[in-house]
């Protein structure tokens, strides 16, 4: 309630009355189950919108629209949580890759790779952007979906490569051609125009997928992705930092003005790089459970979710986009890896689980919730797929949309035992969580764990043995001193999104402001507001947080010392951010990834070039 | 379909052996019958355009849906004649977009202005805003009854989630939202964009090219 304004206190106290009424019919005996079979409460764990009872906010006229989240009802924890399959490489590509935009043929990048004489792609990869059918609850219960997906299934395949060995940065390389072959006709919602973002590839900007670099249906567009550290033509020629290692990434539909629908839609994956510290194989380097083929599940123990919330049409039992929405959409199903609410069985060990959360605005505190409402820690090891010093023992982590983290989860002596994926922050609309986190139990079921898998070996590392110290390749210095220090405000005026007080610009607009290449920026994000919340993303570099409203992080804080690349800026937050931008020349965005609000307009785009400019408000 | 498609859809199936029974499943499920088959374009119609009648600045009566959507590509804003904060200088960017828009304004491009204070916009009083901003034709500012006009600001989006912020209309008047309604594309940008840009952005829900669309539906009202 800290930083409720005043004018949000009536909206503060219906909240209050919905909540004290949910707390009574608890206290009265009142079930979950009791409240389902009474009508009172989604599958999901949400209570129906009634007046004083759902803490949804009415209109002006005392009643609730039709378009808040209302979806059929499913049941969940029938369906088993798929794992992603893994994208196999192609021999070659015809047309063979071109430096230069090969227009000719049809394709749509306008500028020519950077860096491909330097990083000759080693390995191929193409997918086709297309329509595809889902089904996302059990057998029955909700009619197939039409989806759009990287090869036609969401999330997109998941493509596993790997970085050269330290001193062969070259051998990471990869090409990865993209082709649209969406069709005309949306079924309601969907722009089949689209540019993909490897988020957060220090990637050449050409091939990051800037919003305004789109392509239209028929058109395909070559990414080229050296899987290099970043440093590697700057401050650690020829090798990298390998401080800044990525490991888990993902890509998505990055269309201007139209990422919300089209990642809604289905148009979202995930991207995986090992190296020879973070294996992949439990018997090497970190020790981190090995994740074999992806697939089998008496080998593979490092397990991508992919996490997101949507809502279905009551009437036709199919997707629903909320195509007039500008504050943020909220789902009241939860899927991960696609399916609603499903199930995964795992053996008596250590797994890594590495979430990611798409959106398209909900935030998530998840826990693990285990009998008797008991919540079970876990070891958080990285922030956005990058590595902490160490694991850091948690009971929950935190993340807003396009925050990763990685977890280990020790199931060792829990056989026989079950546990849920639980979400117990609070979020009412699109503007950003609460703040309020609910008891263990009145959260959000997102995944059922059941520990009934066959006893096998585990060569993982345990966390709780690892000595004090780095554990992992440490964080890179913040000593070098910042070239400019910049001020970025996220606000509202006039029911639109605004950065320093002015709108997105065109893709046809001049950029806002230059950063030169292979030098230090430190920035500080503003949050005025005393209701919304935003997670800041920068694209092509991690950045280190030096201050929290003018506090160093500290003690578990420390967790939000390791390198982001999205910032979760909260109400009334000022934070300092430092930043190295090294390598590569090109365009590149920084926005709010509540992808709703980044439609509206809540998005910056600037340069690299080697000038630079002196902007302290872009 | 060419090779290089099938290929790279092979590997990605190969890789998901479940992915096949899946889909077949899904074609020979027997889906809930409570589900009704409606096409997400009449849900589009149902869950935004009511059918509300409303009066334009040249008098006549027109409904929302069958008059002003339908089968055309709309471009929407909210404004009240007396604003004495952003109103106008969108309202002057929007004449500026009317211009380079050119004959399509009026033929299967409609530009919508509606009032947030129906008690003052009379069609008297939108009538002379029209006048005095040089608006020509195929560009409507509408009015009707209080409550309608306070549905359609809801329907379209025009809401802030905090209900005292929501109170002040002049929260309400920095975003163009359009649209075609056929297609099923729609967006929204700040009204105060470059009119250039703001015509690029139409671009990409016009009609296909090539498509007898833009003739078949074109001259509406």
């Amino acid at each position: 309630m800290a930083y409720i304004s005043k004018r949000n206190r009536r909206k503060e106290k219906e909240k209050q009355t919905a909540a004290d009424n949910r707390r009574e019919l608890i206290a009265a005996g009142f079930k979950r189950r009791d409240l389902l079979k009474m009508g009172l409460l989604t599958s999901a764990g949400m209570l129906i919108p009634k007046k004083g009872l759902s803490a949804r906010p009415l209109n002006t006229r005392g009643s609730f629209d039709d378009d808040e989240p209302n979806s059929p009802p499913t049941t969940p924890f029938q369906e088993l949580m798929p794992r992603l399959p893994v994208l196999a490489p192609v021999a070659s590509l015809t047309p063979a890759p071109t430096i230069a935009p090969n227009t000719a043929a049809g394709e749509a990048r306008t500028v020519a790779h950077q860096a491909f004489a330097q990083f000759p792609p080693q390995r191929f990869y193409e997918m086709s952007e297309q329509a595809g059918t889902a089904l996302m609850a059990p057998p029955g219960e909700l009619p197939p979906q039409t989806i759009w997906g990287f090869n036609g299934i969401t999330p997109g395949p998941l493509i596993v490569e790997r970085y050269g060995v330290l001193g062969r940065p070259q051998d990471g390389s990869i090409l990865l051609r993209l082709r649209n072959n969406l069709p005309a006709e949306n079924g309601g919602f969907g722009l089949p125009s689209v540019t993909e973002h490897l988020h957060n590839g220090h990637t050449p900007l050409e091939s990051d997928g800037f919003p305004c670099f789109f392509m239209e249906r028929g058109q395909f567009y070559d990414h080229h992705y050296p899987n290099v550290y970043a440093g590697v033509n700057s401050t650690h020629p020829g090798v990298g930092d390998v401080k800044e290692a990525l490991h888990t990434l993902w890509y998505h539909d990055h269309r201007i003005d139209h990422t919300a629908e089209n990642t809604y839609k289905g148009l979202a994956g995930a991207y995986i790089l090992f190296n020879e510290f973070d294996t992949g194989n439990e018997n090497t380097g970190f020790r981190l459970p090995s994740f074999g083929d992806g697939q089998n599940p008496l080998t593979s123990f490092d397990i991508y979710m992919v996490i997101n919330d949507k809502v279905f049409d009551n009437q036709t039992g199919l997707l629903k986009f909320d195509l007039f929405n500008t504050d943020g959409i909220l789902g009241d199903k939860f899927l991960v890896n696609g399916k609603i609410q499903p199930v995964l069985h795992v053996s008596p060990r250590r797994y890594r689980f590495r979430w990611l959360n798409t959106g398209p605005s909900r935030f998530y505190q998840l826990f693990l919730l285990g009998p008797n409402n008991s919540t079970k820690p876990f070891w958080q090891i990285s922030n956005d797929g990058n590595l902490l010093e160490r694991p850091v023992q948690v009971n929950s982590s935190r993340i807003s949309v396009a925050e990763r983290v990685d977890v280990i989860v020790d199931f060792t002596n829990d056989a026989g035992k079950t546990f849920f994926m639980e979400n117990r922050l609070e979020q009412e609309d699109g503007r950003g969580p609460t703040g309020d986190v609910l008891g263990a139990g009145q959260g959000d079921k997102i995944l059922k764990i059941i520990v009934d898998g066959p006893v096998v070996p585990d060569n993982s590392v345990n966390p709780a043995t690892i000595p004090a110290g780095t554990y992992f390749y440490g964080f890179p210095n913040t000593n070098d001193a910042p070239r400019i220090t910049r001020t970025f405000r996220f606000e509202r005026g006039n029911g639109q999104w605004q950065i320093n007080g002015q709108l997105v610009g065109g893709c046809n607009q001049a950029p806002r402001f230059a950063i030169k290449r292979n030098t230090v920026e430190k920035w500080i994000f503003q949050n005025n507001s005393g209701g919304w919340q935003h997670p800041i993303h920068m694209h092509f570099e991690e950045f280190q947080t030096l201050s929290i409203n003018g506090n160093a992080p500290s003690g578990t804080g420390l967790i939000t010392k390791g390198r982001k690349d999205v910032f979760r800026l909260e109400h009334n937050m000022e934070a300092t951010v430092y930043l190295r931008i090294r390598d590569f020349v090109g365009r590149f965005p920084l926005h709010c990834h509540n992808v709703v609000h980044e439609d509206h307009a809540m998005m910056l785009l600037g340069i690299i070039d080697d000038v630079g400019d002196n902007k302290t408000q872009p | 379909m060419t090779d290089l498609k099938r290929r790279s859809l092979i590997a990605t199936l190969g890789a998901a052996p479940f992915a096949v029974p899946l889909l077949a499943h899904a074609q020979a499920l027997d889906v809930n019958p409570r589900f009704k088959k409606i096409s997400s374009r009449e849900r589009i119609r149902q869950r935004y355009f009511p059918n509300l009648v409303l009066t334009a600045h040249d008098g006549r009566k027109l409904k929302f849906y069958d008059d002003l959507v339908k089968d055309k590509i709309v471009i929407f804003n909210m404004f009240y004649a007396q604003c004495q904060g952003i109103c106008s200088p969108i309202t002057r960017n929007l004449v500026r977009l009317q211009s380079l828009l050119g004959n399509r304004v009026g033929k299967d491009i409609f530009m919508y202005s509606f009032t947030l204070k129906p008690k003052e916009d009379t069609v008297a009083a939108l009538k002379h805003y029209a006048h005095m901003h040089k608006v020509k034709p195929g560009w409507l500012f509408l009015t009707g009854s209080v409550d309608d006009m306070e549905t359609l600001r809801q329907k379209l989006g025009y809401v802030d989630p905090d209900p005292e912020v929501d109170k002040d209309k002049s929260n309400h008047i920095g975003v163009i939202k359009y649209g075609n309604e056929p297609l099923e594309r729609w967006g929204g940008c700040p009204g105060m964009q470059a009119p250039e840009w703001i015509a690029e952005t139409l671009s990409w829900v016009d009609w296909p090219k090539n498509s007898a669309k833009k003739q078949a539906n074109g001259g509406g009202k």
